[in-house]
């Protein structure tokens, strides 16, 4: 594992700031430009997320660097309301927002890894993982 | 060389051909590999990206602000391939939603499944075809011990699978009355007990019941605020709708239903229907019941399940074989 690089979420703007920041770690990585655009769409949606439901958070991305695999994982963390029903939330056309597609069943899509831990009035932690093909 | 590799060296091809040439054929060939690509699952993304890649190994030297725009073009292309990936799973997901729904509606058949009885002297017929996969009409016979028949049909106001697991719970529960010793009063009065007791308050079932003596030549029947049938009298050669009052299954309790009886005449017929009988469109207009009763009118010279046949055909194809709602139709004559 390498160095982790972290943004906090604040305000809409940082949603921006985030995208920015792991687009820029993807790229070193080695990520192709569509994985690229596919990276910064999921960071997007996490980072949407703590904006519009948590109000503030964090978004952490580490560099994967093993003899066998490299890739990117990135962790949403936040202190909100935190999600009741997370099967629920998973299941397509359950999100809000974004229309068809879109959401944390998006993210899951977009990524090679993905794992949601939730307790209601506690937060939100997302964790996942791309690799480069 | 996988399918996907394959499209992309053609990809290449066709592009530079269609570039020098502009012909139809190459603007064939994209439309053979477009649909390739749906075929194969390939995100508009992916495409876009293909597209980028051909271009500049086909002409390394083109401005790199193209490039930027192809490049943006990619981004906004990301979520329509998001968008498409749902798609494809909530479509596989309908597939398999189908294929239970006609299992369940295999399910239903053998579960209502009626035959026509023999009754002396009594002509029978019967069509019933639901709108959709499942059926919301509901009909049975039944042959007393002393030979009379009863006859109960019914609609579920409301469709599909609901209304349809409605229908076994009334079959069930009028398999397990002592149907000989009951009058078509007491059948209603109990079935409306248990609709009463059973059914989410706002599903309604009505039913008409009725029962008929050969012996006697007389038809007793109650009404649970279903759909009216119509009574022909051969003698005038005139319909009359069969009036019954009743209150719908489930609304009370209490419902009490009314007991009716008449003589059936020889050559006399008695016509049961739902509202999908007489409900039938037209285009925008909604037909009168009189249309019904003049088609059955024109076949009355032939046995009674060739005039159902013939009165559901001539409807099927008034309204384009689209039916809007499950059509049930019985016909009872009396022949000696
Ligand atoms: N970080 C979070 N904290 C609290 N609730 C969240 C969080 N992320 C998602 N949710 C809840 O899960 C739901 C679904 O989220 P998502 O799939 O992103 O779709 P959308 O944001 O479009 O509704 C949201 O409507 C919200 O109620
Ligand atoms: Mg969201």
């Amino acid at each position: 594992m390498g160095l982790q690089s972290c943004i906090n979420i604040n305000k809409e703007w940082d949603i921006v700031g985030a995208r920015q920041m792991g687009r820029d770690i993807a790229k070193k990585i080695g990520f192709g430009t569509v994985d690229q655009a596919r990276i910064a769409t999921a960071i997007s949606e996490l980072a949407r997320n703590i904006y519009l439901y948590a109000e503030t958070g964090q978004i952490c991305f580490e560099v994967i660097d093993t003899i066998n695999q490299k890739g990117i994982s990135m962790i949403a963390v936040d202190s909100g309301p935190g999600i009741r029903d997370i099967s629920q939330v998973m299941e397509d056309g359950y999100s809000t927002s974004g229309g068809l597609g879109a959401g944390l069943p998006g993210v899951k899509r977009l990524m090679d890894e993905f794992d949601i831990k939730s307790e209601e009035g506690k937060g939100t932690e997302v964790r996942s993982i791309k690799y480069v093909r | 060389m996988d399918v996907v590799n394959l499209d992309a060296a053609n990809y290449k091809d066709l592009l530079k051909r269609y570039i020098d040439t502009r012909d139809e054929q190459s603007l064939y060939g994209a439309e053979q590999i477009s649909k390739s690509f749906i075929k194969n699952n390939v995100p508009p993304e992916e495409i876009v990206n293909l597209h980028i890649q051909a271009l500049a190994e086909l002409y390394p030297n083109l401005s790199e602000k193209t490039g930027h725009s192809m490049n943006f073009l990619l981004e906004t292309m990301i979520s329509y391939g998001m968008a498409h990936q749902e798609y494809q799973t909530l479509r596989e997901k309908q597939l398999e939603l189908k294929t239970e729904i006609s299992v369940a509606a295999g399910m239903q058949e053998t579960l209502l499944a009626t035959t026509k009885p023999k009754i002396e002297g009594l002509d029978i017929g019967v069509v019933s075809v639901p709108a959709h996969q499942m059926n919301g009409d509901y009909h049975h016979f039944i042959k007393g011990r002393d030979g009379s028949l009863g006859v109960a049909i019914a609609d579920v106001v409301g469709k599909g699978v609901p209304a349809a697991l409605c229908m076994s719970m009334i079959k069930y529960s009028m398999d397990s009355f002592p149907e000989e010793s009951m009058s078509p009063k007491a059948i209603l009065e109990n079935l409306n007990r248990v609709v009463e007791r059973n059914v989410d308050p706002s599903m309604f079932i009505t039913m008409f019941y009725a029962q008929y003596m050969p012996s006697e030549h007389k038809l007793r029947y109650s009404s649970a605020g279903h759909e009216p049938g119509f009574y022909y009298h051969k003698k005038e050669d005139a319909f009359k709708e069969i009036e019954a009052n009743g209150l719908v299954l489930g609304v009370s309790s209490e419902s009490n239903y009314e007991r009716y009886e008449r003589y059936v005449e020889k050559g006399d017929m008695v016509i049961l229907l739902t509202d999908g009988v007489t409900e039938c469109r037209d285009g925008d207009r909604f037909i009168e019941s009189e249309e019904v009763l003049e088609v059955i009118k024109s076949y009355a010279h032939l046995p009674v399940q060739k005039i159902v046949d013939h009165v559901y055909k001539h409807f099927e194809r008034l309204q384009n074989f689209q039916l809007r709602d499950d059509f049930t139709l019985i016909i009872l004559r009396r022949e000696v």
